[in-house]
């Protein structure tokens, strides 16, 4: 099949990259870009692993061909941690424990950081609507749902501190 | 004061047992870095795709992979043909039967692997596999286990003819796999028949699959010039795979290296060795190039491993205050088309005889058959020891149906038949020692806590409302686990006892590395173990680096399931690290010139009694094993610990879960769910959170949609996330949890392990619960899934729709 020059900014960088027309973005990103935050759980665009912000929407990259991203501005999981520093959802899902094998993870994460850019201030229904395309089979959501809290605190510049601390008992 | 803050301020930076301590592996997974198997890519890496079967049972007239072949970009299409020279065409399954690799002639479930296509790269193999041509000639298949035992029964397994004794005994049928009984039948007979009141009710555990959110995987890398196979793959069970794989390929067990590295989950679905494993591997033996497969969430659902498909009848014998006298059981267990349960070798249906549960039954007789069927196979422990979910819901069902009879409330009925705190350690009727426990106070604290006596009140004002739009169902389990398998005098996988291990070695600076024969995929074992490291060794945990996976660095151990980590590899890393502290307390002495019953330990270093100014810490102790040892001693200061455990542990909790049910449309909403668990000591209470809620949201899972039917051609239906249910964000309940204390007795640090018992305690909650909202209506038990279809069918059978 002809293969098709493709170019995009991925996490602050311009990529060109060589794919069929049939090529779906999550393959390009896990096999050609060294992008392996964003995984592949189901075969039927349910699980949100794969989830990416594409152009400031939360995109599910196994539902979309990489040809079509030809001038986008994409962040994956790998464009989070500026110079070292932790985002705030990713220090809130660690303190919070909001992870357990770590595969819904970095869909996790993307598709949070959408909802804060779009709510600063979500309450737990509004949570847990916006993250109803990830699932999870480890935690049961409960302390996801508190890790979003934690970073939407702290990207509001509130203090925060894990509901967790290391001597309760 | 002062040494107070002090004392506080050393805990803190132990991160010992009972400490909160944060993720060690969360760094990775939260960046993107984590390291599964489908994010391994080796230069010259191939790709490969099952061809498989879409009829259930099939003869296989001829396969023609000359068009296959042929498709630029494919390096080889393997059928079972291309693995008979090479033996490797059925292979054993950990439950002595064999399975085949790729079909031999025949097919006998759906999605059956039958042939398996190597190119560049996943694409380019998934069309190959579509230009195999295979033509079936049709058979009739069988999908029901009772069905499948009747005389003129399709024959699901002709490789098997003239075989009357299978791996645990006779087999009375040509689709029989088993009959296994425990316990006393004359006398749990005679109990029934002297009894003043019994109960029977037949229920079904559907089949159910663990669908963690990472499919199954391997990349198998043969470098045929140092004869070294590498094979990176999604297991439960590392070390098992290696013993599994120099058993089929005659390559001796120091040339194979298995790499368990991140797994996303696993749940029991990670515990066997499938079809795609071994064609990856011989694939990559045969083309000396590295071959990746990874199965699909389809392929996921429907070909590796299901779990349960139980039909159980269970009856119990009681007194007419509700004290029981004997429990009866009759299972029919559905094994698929090949018997590859992960079970313990001795026992066909695992650890099914904890069934007598919490309470104290002076008879039981248990009798199991396993049965062939044109379904996939597995029989695999989904978040549960070995058959112990099964277990545990008959005996909860059980006592249920007992109490509607009697007309006694599901607690009080409960309390009157608790194993008691001073009959521990008990002996069960089905031969199991109960290690420790104490049941009634944790029922007590858990009603309180919800205030049953007023959701009672509530309940009864709503059922006395023939207006009322809603029923509510208070559901009730006070249930006991059985984990930590195994004393290896009862437990062994392929011969091999169900030890685990630890071995811990100390750097001049006071670090460390651990490496375990464990593996974890999820619950945080780099995290954990070095709490327990930390605590019996005076170690700070951030100091000490745990691995695991790697069956070239990694001491043997039987893997990660069962709940079986922190019983087994758990106290294996807790002797390992005594051994490191009484050495430790040598040197010291040495050191100190006192001797070493005079020294005490104290946190992270060792004090002379009545002259706690001198000591030396572990860090001094440490440097000193390498250049200052007492005369005589090995330099060094390691340890290896193999932990046999004398005895399994049985973690138990009590549960409460109110349902609302609209009873138009039988939609239900999840109002409570209040759990309590005892898991003996805790390590990290953080931890142990996480898990309570993952296992409480499968076990939700499960009562409310899961499950894999089929139709009378044995078609799958519900093999994709289209059809079969994991719950979101939005239908997960709130869960609250707590907890109490009982340590195991037998245990080095009297832990139990935990992740398990909410699956295994919740499940029976829900039908508890379920069934109570139609109680007063007569109803003793109904199937799950409790989707709102089934429940609004119950509803309407009750006339209460209209
Ligand atoms: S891989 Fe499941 S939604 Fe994309
Ligand atoms: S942490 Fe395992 S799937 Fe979410």
């Amino acid at each position: 099949m002809a293969k098709t020059v493709v170019s995009f900014t991925l996490n602050g960088s311009p990529v060109d990259v060589l794919v069929e027309p049939r090529e779906l973005l999550i393959h390009t990103l896990r096999e050609k870009l060294a992008t392996t935050g964003p995984h592949i759980g189901c075969d039927t665009s349910h699980c949100g692993a794969c989830t990416v912000d594409l152009d400031g929407l939360s995109v599910k990259a196994c539902t979309v061909l990489t040809v079509q991203c030809d001038g986008a501005e994409m962040l994956t999981i790998e464009g989070f941690a500026k110079a070292g520093a932790l985002h705030p959802l990713q220090e809130g899902f660690s303190q919070e424990h909001g992870l357990q094998c770590g595969f819904c993870t970095p869909g996790m994460i993307t598709r949070a950081y959408r909802l804060l850019q779009e709510n600063p201030s979500p309450t737990e229904a509004d949570i847990r609507f916006w993250m109803a395309g990830n699932l999870c089979r480890c935690t049961g959501y409960q302390n996801i749902v508190k890790s979003i809290q934690y970073a939407a605190a702290k990207m509001r510049g509130e203090t925060v501190a894990t509901s967790h601390p290391v001597l309760a008992e | 004061m002062d040494t107070n803050i002090e004392t506080h301020a050393r805990l803190e930076k132990l991160e010992g047992i009972g400490c909160s301590r944060k993720r060690r592996e969360d760094p990775r997974f939260i960046q993107g870095k984590g390291n599964y198997v489908d994010d391994i890519k080796l230069p010259g890496m191939l790709s490969g795709v099952m061809v498989r079967s879409p009829y259930a049972h099939a003869k296989i007239v001829s396969i023609d992979t000359s068009k296959a072949k042929a498709h630029p970009g494919v390096h080889a299409v393997l059928t079972a043909e291309d693995l008979k020279p090479l033996k490797l065409h059925w292979m054993p399954t950990l439950a002595g039967d064999v399975q085949a690799v790729l079909a031999d002639g025949r097919v006998s479930f759906q999605n059956q692997e039958v042939a398996f296509v190597v190119a560049d790269d996943r694409y380019t193999a998934a069309d190959a596999a579509d230009l195999v041509e295979v033509e079936y000639e049709e058979l009739p298949a069988v999908v029901d286990p009772f069905k499948a035992l009747a005389p003129d029964a399709p024959v699901i397994r002709p490789d098997l003819d003239g075989k009357n004794v299978g791996a645990h005994g006779a087999r009375k049928h040509h689709n029989h796999i088993f009959n296994w009984q425990i316990g006393d039948k004359d006398k749990t007979d005679r109990a029934f028949a002297n009894a003043e009141v019994t109960v029977k009710q037949d229920m079904l555990y559907p089949r159910v699959h663990p669908c963690p959110l990472e499919t199954c995987g391997s990349v198998a890398n043969y470098d045929a010039i140092r004869g070294d196979l590498t094979v990176w793959i999604t297991s439960q069970a590392p070390h098992v795979v290696r013993t599994v794989v120099g058993l089929l390929s005659s390559i001796p067990e120091s040339k194979i290296r298995i790499i368990s590295p991140d797994i996303g989950g696993g749940f029991g679905n990670k515990v066997g060795v499938y079809p795609g494993y071994v064609c990856a591997i011989v694939a990559s033996i045969v083309l000396g190039r590295p071959v990746k497969w990874i199965e699909s969430r389809s392929e996921n659902l429907t070909t590796t491993a299901f779990a349960r498909d139980y039909w159980m009848t269970g009856e119990l014998a009681a007194d007419k205050n509700g004290k029981i006298r004997a429990l009866r059981v009759n299972v029919t267990a559905d094994h698929g088309a090949f018997d590859a349960c992960a079970d313990p070798t001795k026992w066909p249906a695992g650890m099914f005889h904890v069934c007598t549960g919490s309470y104290d039954i002076a008879n039981a007789h248990v009798s199991v058959d396993g049965v062939y069927t044109n379904k996939f196979p597995g029989g695999v422990a989904y978040r549960c020891s070995f058959r112990v979910t099964e277990a545990v819901y008959l005996i909860e069902r059980m006592i249920d149906v007992l109490a509607q009879r009697l007309d006694i409330d599901k607690a009080e009925i409960r309390r009157r038949n608790f194993i008691q705190a001073e009959q521990f350690p008990y002996l069960s009727p089905l031969g199991l020692e109960f290690d420790s426990g104490n049941y009634a106070p944790a029922l007590e604290r858990v009603l309180e806590a919800v205030d049953y006596k007023a959701l009672r009140a509530e309940q009864a004002a709503l059922r006395a409302d023939p207006n009322a739009p809603t029923l509510m169902g208070i559901g009730i389990t006070t249930f006991t686990e059985i984990v930590g398998a195994g004393p290896s005098k009862n437990c062994d996988i392929l011969g091999i006892g169900m030890f685990d291990s630890c071995e811990i070695r100390v750097h001049p600076d006071g670090s460390a590395i651990a490496r375990m024969g464990s593996i974890s995929q999820g619950q945080g074992h780099q995290t954990t173990y070095a709490q327990i490291i930390a605590s019996e060794a005076g170690i700070a945990a951030s100091q000490i680096a745990v691995e695991e996976g790697d069956t070239s660095t990694a001491p043997y151990g039987l893997g990660t399931y069962g709940s079986r980590s922190t019983p087994v590899a758990g106290a294996a890393t807790a002797r390992a690290a005594r051994k490191i502290r009484e050495k430790a307390r040598k040197i010291a002495a040495h050191l100190l010139e006192v001797a070493p019953d005079d020294l005490e330990f104290d946190l992270d270093q060792f004090k002379v009694k009545g002259d706690p100014a001198r000591g030396k810490t572990m860090k001094e102790i440490a440097w000193a094993a390498y250049n200052n040892v007492p005369e005589g001693m090995e330099m060094g200061l390691e340890a290896v610990d193999y932990y046999d455990p004398p005895n399994f542990t049985f973690p138990f909790g009590a549960y409460v879960c109110v349902l609302d049910i609209t009873k138009k449309t039988g939609e239900t909403k999840v109002r409570r769910f209040y759990a309590l668990d005892d898991c003996g000591t805790r390590i990290n209470p953080m931890i142990i959170e996480g898990q309570i809620h993952g296992g409480l949201t499968e076990g939700f899972a499960v009562a409310m949609g899961q499950e894999l039917p089929y139709d009378e051609q044995g078609n799958v239906l519900g093999g994709t996330l289209m059809d079969y249910f994991l719950p979101t964000s939005q239908e997960t309940p709130h869960w609250e949890t707590d907890f109490t204390v009982t340590p195991s007795p037998h245990h080095p640090i009297g832990a139990k392990g935990v992740a398990e018992s909410p699956h295994v305690g919740s499940i029976p909650c829900f039908s508890s619960a379920m069934v109570d909202a139609f109680a007063h209506l007569g109803t003793t038990h109904f199937n799950m899934p409790y989707n709102s279809f089934r429940v609004w069918q119950h509803a309407k059978s009750l006339g209460l729709t209209a």
